[in-house]
């Protein structure tokens, strides 16, 4: 394709240099380009979450933002939450295998970043809290109880 | 028996479990395709130009039915789906795809594509369907009793009519699918499909191949819900096309908005109902008409039909029953599997029955439905006894109680006393499901296990993981059996190389069957060990004991590997198969009489509401499930499967509304036009409580099937609304379109206007 575009993103830390096509979408810039296949794409509309990454610290639908937006910018997807020198599980993952707060796994990392912002900006939230910030992710499988018990369980770990 | 997390917890949260997209992103070869849709709902293709898009660089191929090397016809019952169609069948349809290095040329070469069509009439809905007696199937019928005579002679008569919509099935991974060429002449098939052994066989009649040249293998899927049963198979086929056409590794993904257009949905039903009781509320007859929209072709259609006839019951006796049932044919997507499989919608027309005949009655609708639930000796109207119906009675005595039922009642009543715009409302409803397939042939499952020198187990079987957690369980019945730790079992993919002639993973028996299948070649395994853990311990085989990793006897304990390591130096075969077919089942379809499942399960929940009047919206305030799981395999993921069938229930009836246009196209084909719970649509307060002293004999460990049972309940929030729509009414029946979205809930409480808006 023609007018494809430099662009740097910083993705977990790594920094990546790319000729990209201006329609390129952030999601499948991550998952073609960097074969970053954890974060998923489920209505490629915005509306179900699957695909949530933070941009610069704030949650945001890969699908929805294209690459070339991103130029510049400090990404932190699915793969960038377990320690980078142990591989040690973020709190929030081991929070999600314990509470058996994912089925299927497709929606799991869209709802591990919002967590990952949620918890960040308030460590202690109340159920209607959790509920309101998660309010924008899909699930299909497991009736969300389990993924609110999740990021209770998260978020006490995290306070210590 | 297990607590442990789902087997890939790990590999989700960190992202690393490999969906069939990821597979062929990570190889990097492969070409991409994309459908040609059709535009009209009925319309014979009289001309393709594939020019345009073979102009396009980087397209590689228009796949068409010349490139079909075997058969073009698929279908999972009957051969009635083209491939690639010279006469579409409904809007959205694939006529033919286009293959190209990337999924973005790929689209725009499907975009280029021009198709000349000659357009003919279509049915557009099932009425249009009925009135043209345009149908897939003739009559199927089960009676008991002479409903005629009961009716006639019943007490008090009633009748009416009620819609059931169809439902997306919206799994969070899209239908996808990744062949291989093996270089040796067959093909090997990475699929999201709930049933291996049927894509194989699909995509060997389309290849015209024996079977054993094709392996479908299944990773895991990305949720199926029905929706992957039998529609997975045409995907894999036309990337299998590609692939011997071209020689190259095809890949397809249906984005969301050609997965909801192609794909079948739920199907919406058309019941009328007629129905006899007595002043106390009981019926004494029952006679209902189903008919079930198949869309353009068979499918499971009848499959779901039949189940729909055995659940037309609820959970209620009557003594003279009739129901008819008939699939019609439309020019629609072709409806399909879907949670529950028709029972659901059978069920919810024995909910508005109870309901009805109580308001009309003035009886209370839970002491209505209590007084008609089945009880010992109680056989149904196919003639299967009852087995364990006490369970029916006390899991609504225990519920009651436990939700404060009786309680709750009269504050509602108080509280809407109170509020003249907003009211309450509160149901309890049961469930009773049939497990196992009514096609008798399909109660089976193999698996084979291994052991290796180290003493490491690995286990495959026919059922695949769609995030139910099946290779959990299976792992925790492997480890059981051998008496070795759940870290020493793995459970691995589906192959069709290694298990063959597999059912689907459907009708909530994959761990019924398959687990059955395992702990049947464990044992031959323990049995295989025994001589050896006895010559090791020093005691008769009979004394030897398998438990925590260690074989027991004498009063000794010797590691499992070291029993492993002493039958393989006495050359043993550490690798064993095993197979289950659930016994006793029949049924005659002709007669209407059989033992079609092997039990039932059984539940019940407890639903409150709050409706504003002025709007029809409504909040779910609040959920008490009781819910008969037999003694869990895996509590954490039983719970999970009752959540979120429960939640998928209340989808499908009170937000997520399939509409289509005039023209036959989808109009809701995407998350922004079709409504899915999401976790606002959840009640805060949620309690989830399974039935205790449950043992199922005749299940693996005493353990009953738990997919989709628990759909049902969410039938309570139905009858919840309805109950507050009264509140707002007054006494008598209530009549609540469905789903309840909040317009519904609006018309129920003021009345839908006799008139047509005047045009502008």
């Amino acid at each position: 394709m023609t007018n494809r575009q430099r662009t740097t993103i910083l993705v977990n830390g790594t920094r990546y240099e790319r000729e990209v096509e201006p329609r390129l979408s952030l999601a499948d810039f991550l998952r073609h380009e960097l074969h970053l296949g954890g974060t998923h794409v489920g209505c490629e509309h915005g509306i179900c979450g699957v695909c949530t990454v933070l941009i610069d610290g704030r949650s945001a639908r890969s699908c929805l933002t294209l690459a070339v937006q991103a130029d510049g910018a400090e990404i932190t997807t699915v793969e960038g939450l377990r320690d980078a020198e142990t591989g040690q599980l973020h709190p929030i993952q081991q929070a999600f295998i314990d509470a058996h707060g994912l089925q299927c796994g497709f929606c799991t990392p869209g709802f591990l970043m919002t967590t990952l912002e949620l918890l960040r900006d308030n460590p202690q939230p109340s159920d209607d809290e959790i509920r309101e910030a998660l309010g924008g992710n899909l699930c299909r499988c497991t009736g969300y109880q389990s993924i609110v018990e999740s990021v209770r369980l998260a978020a006490s770990r995290l306070r210590g | 028996m297990t607590d442990r997390g789902h087997a890939s917890a790990v590999a989700h949260v960190t992202g690393e479990a490999l969906f069939v997209h990821d597979q062929a992103q990570r190889d990097g070869n492969a070409l991409y395709g994309w459908p040609v849709q059709a535009a009209h709902a009925h319309a014979r293709v009289l001309h393709i130009d594939e020019g345009p898009a073979l102009a396009l660089p980087g397209v590689r191929a228009v796949l068409t039915a010349a490139d079909v090397p075997g058969t073009n016809w698929i279908g999972p019952a009957r051969h009635d789906e083209a491939l690639f169609p010279d006469e579409v069948q409904y809007h959205g349809q694939p006529v033919c795809w286009v293959l190209a290095d990337d999924e973005a040329t790929a689209r725009a070469g499907a975009a280029a594509v021009r198709i000349d069509c000659e357009v003919l009439p279509a049915l557009r809905s099932l009425d249009a369907a009925i009135a043209a007696g345009s149908f897939h199937t003739a009559p199927q019928a089960i009676a008991a009793g002479d409903v005629a005579a009961a009716l006639a002679a019943a007490p008090h008569r009633f009748a009416g009519e009620l819609r059931l919509p169809a439902q997306e099935h919206f799994y969070l991974e899209t239908q996808a699918a990744y062949v291989r060429p093996d270089g040796e002449g067959g093909y090997h098939v990475l699929a999201a499909t709930q049933h291996p052994a049927e894509t194989q066989a699909t995509v060997a009649h389309v290849l015209g191949l024996p079977a054993h040249r094709v392996t479908v293998e299944v990773v895991r899927i990305g949720g199926g819900f029905g929706g992957k049963e039998s529609q997975a198979s045409g995907v894999a086929a036309v990337a299998a096309v590609g692939c011997a056409r071209t020689g190259r590794p095809v890949a397809i993904r249906l984005d969301r908005q050609r997965d909801a257009t192609i794909t079948g949905k739920r199907h919406p039903f058309l019941a009328k109902w007629r129905a006899g009781a007595g002043p106390d509320g009981r019926l004494v007859a029952f006679d209902v008409e189903l008919c079930g929209d198949g869309g353009s072709s068979l499918d499971l259609s009848k499959a779901i039909l039949a189940r729909a006839l055995f659940h037309v019951d609820g959970a209620y006796a009557v003594p003279a029953l009739r129901v008819v049932g008939r699939v019609a044919r439309t020019n629609l997507p072709s409806n399909t599997a879907f949670r529950g499989f028709g029972a659901p919608q059978a069920a919810a027309v024995a909910e508005e029955v109870q309901d009805h005949v109580a308001r009309a009655l003035g009886l209370p609708p839970e002491t209505v439905r209590e007084r008609n639930l089945y009880r010992p000796g109680d056989r149904t109207h196919y003639g299967q006894p009852v087995r364990d119906a006490e369970r029916i009675g006390r899991i609504w005595r225990e519920l009651l109680a436990s939700s404060r039922f009786a309680e709750r009642r009269a504050a509602i009543a108080a509280w809407n006393g109170a509020h003249a715009h907003h009211k309450r409302g509160i149901a309890i409803t049961p469930v009773k499901f049939g497990i196992g397939f009514t096609t008798t042939f399909l109660n089976q499952a193999g698996a084979h296990v291994l052991v290796y020198r180290d003493g490491s187990v690995l286990g495959r079987h026919g059922g695949t993981e769609m995030g139910q957690g099946l290779h959990t369980k299976i792992l925790a019945v492997a480890a059981r059996t051998l008496g070795v730790p759940e870290s020493g079992v793995r459970i691995v993919s589906t192959r069709t190389d290694q298990v063959p002639n597999t059912s689907a993973t459907a009708a909530s028996s994959g761990s019924d069957l398959n687990g059955a299948a395992v702990a049947a070649a464990a044992r031959e395994l323990r049995q295989r060990l025994l001589p050896h853990a006895a010559a090791l311990l020093g005691c008769a085989p009979e004394a030897v004991e398998f438990a925590a990793g260690s074989a027991l006897g004498a009063g000794r304990a010797v590691p499992f590997a070291a029993v492993v390591e002493a039958a393989f130096l006495a050359r043993t075969s550490l690798a064993a198969t095993g197979f289950h077919a659930t016994p006793g089942l029949h049924f005659d379809a002709a007669a209407g009489r059989g033992e079609p499942f092997g039990y039932f399960v059984f539940g019940a929940a407890v639903s409150e509401v709050e409706v504003d009047g002025c709007t029809g919206q409504h909040r779910l305030l609040a959920v008490d499930v009781l819910h008969d799981v037999g003694d869990s395999l895996a509590p954490a993921i039983d719970r999970g499967q009752i959540e979120g069938g429960f939640v998928q229930g209340v989808g499908w009836l009170t937000c997520e509304e399939v509409r289509f246009g005039p023209a036959g196209e989808l109009l809701t084909r995407n998350a922004s036009t079709y409504k899915l719970p999401g976790i606002g649509e959840c009640p805060a307060g949620f309690r989830v409580a399974t039935l205790e002293r449950a043992t199922e004999p005749g299940a693996v460990f005493g353990s009953k099937a738990v997919g989709e049972p628990p759909f049902l309940l969410a039938l309570s929030v139905r009858e919840a609304l309805r109950d507050a729509v009264a509140a707002f009414r007054g006494p008598g029946p209530v009549a609540l379109d469905c789903p309840a979205t909040p317009e519904a809930v609006y018309w129920a409480i003021h009345g839908r206007p006799d008139a047509e808006p005047p045009a502008d």
